[in-house]
């Protein structure tokens, strides 16, 4: 039915298969719509926060999801700038997936803010000194360096590409991607890194507190380099998870093993980092406000205690970084399948702590730990970014050369 | 973000901050202005260009 | 954030409020609401999405009985002043919603600025932050009630004590009317201290060593720590620098006023001075 829009050389399931995939994502699509609609209309009382949770799971989803998709920015990198040219391989992929995680992170913003009609003052009105500003300004004008890495690649579909003019528009945009590419790894960089710096400017609130350099407190720098990390292994999950839907091979081992290798051997370097930064905060950072390691994990409810610390470092950082940096490992497929697993689950780990236990950790000596529980509007509006990715991910595979070596891996006979 | 809004202060922050804000729109607009530019010359002066790797 | 560069004269309004006072009546709470036009919910029992500018701790020293002893503990916005004018808010605010006031001491909140990201809720340790989650709605015929000189807040934006500025304002008016450039003590005070029954809360300027507030807590020149026995600030080692200072003859109370380390003796934090972070 739809034959004729579907990329050369490539065998893709019938149209009612995929229309009827399409339709059950849709369905949990529209529920988060109807979720969305809800908090846009009623109001943020329709969610589970309060004034002691003013920053819950929307802004873990929007920090997690920045940090998955950071596999856009460091595969573009590592590919036009450092010059990995197997990564050719891949980076529309990546490139597709840091569309989607973006796009879902302005979304959910565009959600969180109680006046969202307002949006536009974080611009007019800008606050220079403010991590959230530049975080706004740095994730936009990304997201449109994102659309313009993109675009390439829907003029490259079958029918567009026919028209001169688009044939020759996305010629000339390959001919300079590396300008966009260095651009937008400028730009993550620094939005990247404010997202730590979110936290770690908090000087009010110790869990989060961290020690500067210059005007960026070190969560600046960590979070940069834990998104440059992890990044690649969310892109290899989701191509593995891609190749597990279709059934078929669609990147060369040698590409994999490249890109694991590279972010293996930069989560090693960040829990190297990340494990100074934690000792110093806990031995100096910590004490100087008079409070102690073992202070920010003592929650009643079983959920701030000492184990959420060892899953972050332990089992989602040192475990897959091992894995990840030993050759003959990586190339089994199970262990690369419970690294990349264990390196996603560490990564949002990570940002959860640094949003939400923040706000659960008591500061004033006479309080206790606050708790939060979302509400199914705030769930069913961080499930809808998810639904929209597996929409947009699978008609970008339908009708777009997304893997240029699927042809070759996966032969067909007309 | 424009010095006419009234908490605008010409001082290094602003400088730095969105000194870079416009430094990456600037590259941006400047980078896609060429690539239309470019697609447009190519299209008048009939030139087909273009069957090299894409990827 | 253009800066007034002649401070020279810059007043820095405080209260201090003596916990040994204090009954925990909660007239203060109800002044302050009433005051300011703060909104209410039809069910209030969920404490945690309420608004409450002013807001009453009751601190424990956790000892059974006969040991047990209660204080209460009134808690404005602090007006911190940080390094510099740099409260934990102020900074983070993304656009330029929250202002530190050099000129007053007071940290503003410009309602119809605020596109409630929330992130200021967020930097304060004193949670005197407060997001508006419904409209307000008032009983019938209560709008009559409201007062003129505050605005009120529409739903999602984020709001706290503003030391009744309005007062200040009218005050300064009255003042400009009459020549003068000067306060006095009686002129600006807050609607909690003159609703206090106890007298608990003093209000003036830190700045003007013939102000009460100043006299009760004598106040250091460099960071504001308090020089008087028994005068404390809320999380004092945190660098926030409040305006708000506590007296307390207890020691457990003052204890509660900061996190210490088992082996630090309370009060004994070091020299610390605040830090510049922003």
């Amino acid at each position: 039915m739809d034959s004729a829009l579907i990329p050369k050389g490539v065998k893709r399931c019938s149209f009612p298969q995929f229309s009827i995939g399409i339709l059950i994502v849709g369905a949990v699509l529209l529920w988060g719509v109807y979720a969305m609609l809800l908090c846009w209309f009623k109001g943020l009382n329709q969610t589970g926060m309060n004034d002691s949770y003013g920053f819950a799971l929307w802004i873990w989803a929007d920090l997690a999801v920045i940090a998955l998709g950071g596999g856009a920015f460091f595969t573009g990198l590592l590919r036009y700038i450092i010059g990995k040219d197997e990564l050719k391989n891949i980076i529309n992929f990546a490139v597709v997936i840091g569309f989607i995680c973006y796009s879902s992170a302005l979304l959910i913003l565009g959600i969180d803010v109680g006046q969202p009609i307002r949006s536009w003052f974080i611009f007019w009105h800008v606050n220079v000194h403010s991590m959230l500003a530049e975080v706004a300004f740095c994730l936009s004008i990304y997201f449109s360096v994102l659309a313009i890495e993109f675009v390439p690649l829907i003029l490259e579909q079958k029918q567009i590409d026919e028209i001169p003019f688009f044939h020759n528009l996305a010629h000339n945009m390959h001919e300079i991607m590396a300008v966009f590419a260095a651009t937008g790894a400028f730009l993550s960089c620094f939005h990247q890194g404010s997202l730590g710096g979110v936290a770690g400017v908090l000087f009010g609130r110790p869990f989060a507190f961290r020690e500067h350099l210059l005007v960026w407190p070190w969560t600046f720098f960590l979070f940069t380099w834990s998104a440059a990390a992890y990044g690649p292994c969310f892109t290899i999950l989701l191509t593995k998870i891609m190749e597990g839907i279709t059934g078929k091979k669609l990147v060369k081992d040698n590409v994999i093993d490249l890109l694991a290798k590279i972010s293996g051997w930069m989560i090693a370097s960040y829990m190297v980092a990340k494990l100074v930064d934690t000792w110093y905060w806990a031995t100096v950072t910590a004490p100087s406000k008079g409070l102690t390691f073992m202070d920010f994990y003592s929650d009643g409810s079983g959920l701030y205690t000492i184990w959420i610390i060892i899953a972050e470092l332990f089992i989602g950082g040192i475990v897959p970084a091992i894995i990840l940096t030993n050759k003959s490992w990586r190339a089994n497929k199970a262990l690369l399948l419970i690294a990349i697993i264990l390196a996603a689950v560490g990564v949002c780990l990570n940002r959860w702590v640094m949003v939400l236990q923040v706000m659960a950790h008591p500061v004033l000596p006479f309080e206790g730990w606050f708790a939060y529980m979302p509400s199914w509007q705030e769930v069913a509006t961080t499930i809808l970014p998810v639904a929209y990715g597996i929409i947009l991910a699978s008609l970008a595979y339908r009708y777009l050369p997304v893997f240029p070596q699927e042809r070759e891996l996966n032969p067909v006979e007309d | 973000m424009f010095p006419f809004s009234f908490e605008w202060v010409w001082d290094m922050g602003h400088y730095v901050f969105l000194g870079g804000m416009w430094y990456a729109i600037g590259i941006i607009s400047l980078g896609l202005t060429y690539c239309i530019g470019k697609t447009i010359l190519d299209m008048v002066s009939g030139k087909g260009g273009g069957h090299g790797d894409h990827h | 954030m253009k800066e007034n560069h002649s401070n020279d004269k810059a007043n820095k309004f405080g209260m201090v409020i003596d916990l040994d006072k204090c009954t925990g009546c909660g007239a203060c709470m109800v002044a302050c609401m009433s005051e300011n036009n703060v909104p209410f919910k039809k069910d209030e029992s969920k404490k945690l999405d309420s608004i409450t500018w002013m807001h009453l701790y009751r601190l424990t020293n956790k000892k059974p009985f006969p040991d047990t002893e209660v204080c209460y503990l009134p808690r404005p916005c602090m007006h911190c002043e940080g390094a510099h004018g740099h409260p934990p808010c102020v900074s983070v605010c993304p656009a330029t919603a929250t202002d530190y006031d050099k000129k007053t001491g007071i940290v503003s909140q410009i309602y119809t600025r605020c596109f409630g990201c929330r992130y200021c809720m967020g930097a304060c340790p004193y949670h005197a932050r407060y997001f508006n989650w419904w409209d307000p709605v008032w009983p019938e015929g209560m709008e009559n009630y409201l007062s003129p000189n505050v605005s009120p807040r529409m739903r999602g934006v984020v709001e706290k004590c503003s030391l009744c500025f309005h007062r200040y304002q009218l005050a300064m008016d009255k003042a400009y009317h009459e020549g003068r450039k000067e306060l006095e003590e009686h002129e600006y005070q807050s609607s909690c201290t003159q609703a206090c029954p106890a007298g608990a809360i003093t209000f003036g300027d830190l700045n003007n060593p013939h102000h009460q507030v100043h006299k009760m807590v004598k106040p250091s020149k460099h960071g504001g720590k308090p020089t008087a026995t028994n005068a404390f600030r809320l999380l004092e080692r945190l660098g926030t620098n409040p305006k708000i200072y506590y007296l307390s003859s207890k020691e457990w109370v003052r204890r509660l006023g900061d996190n210490y380390l088992p082996e630090e003796k309370t009060g004994e934090i070091g020299n610390h001075q605040p830090k510049g972070h922003h």
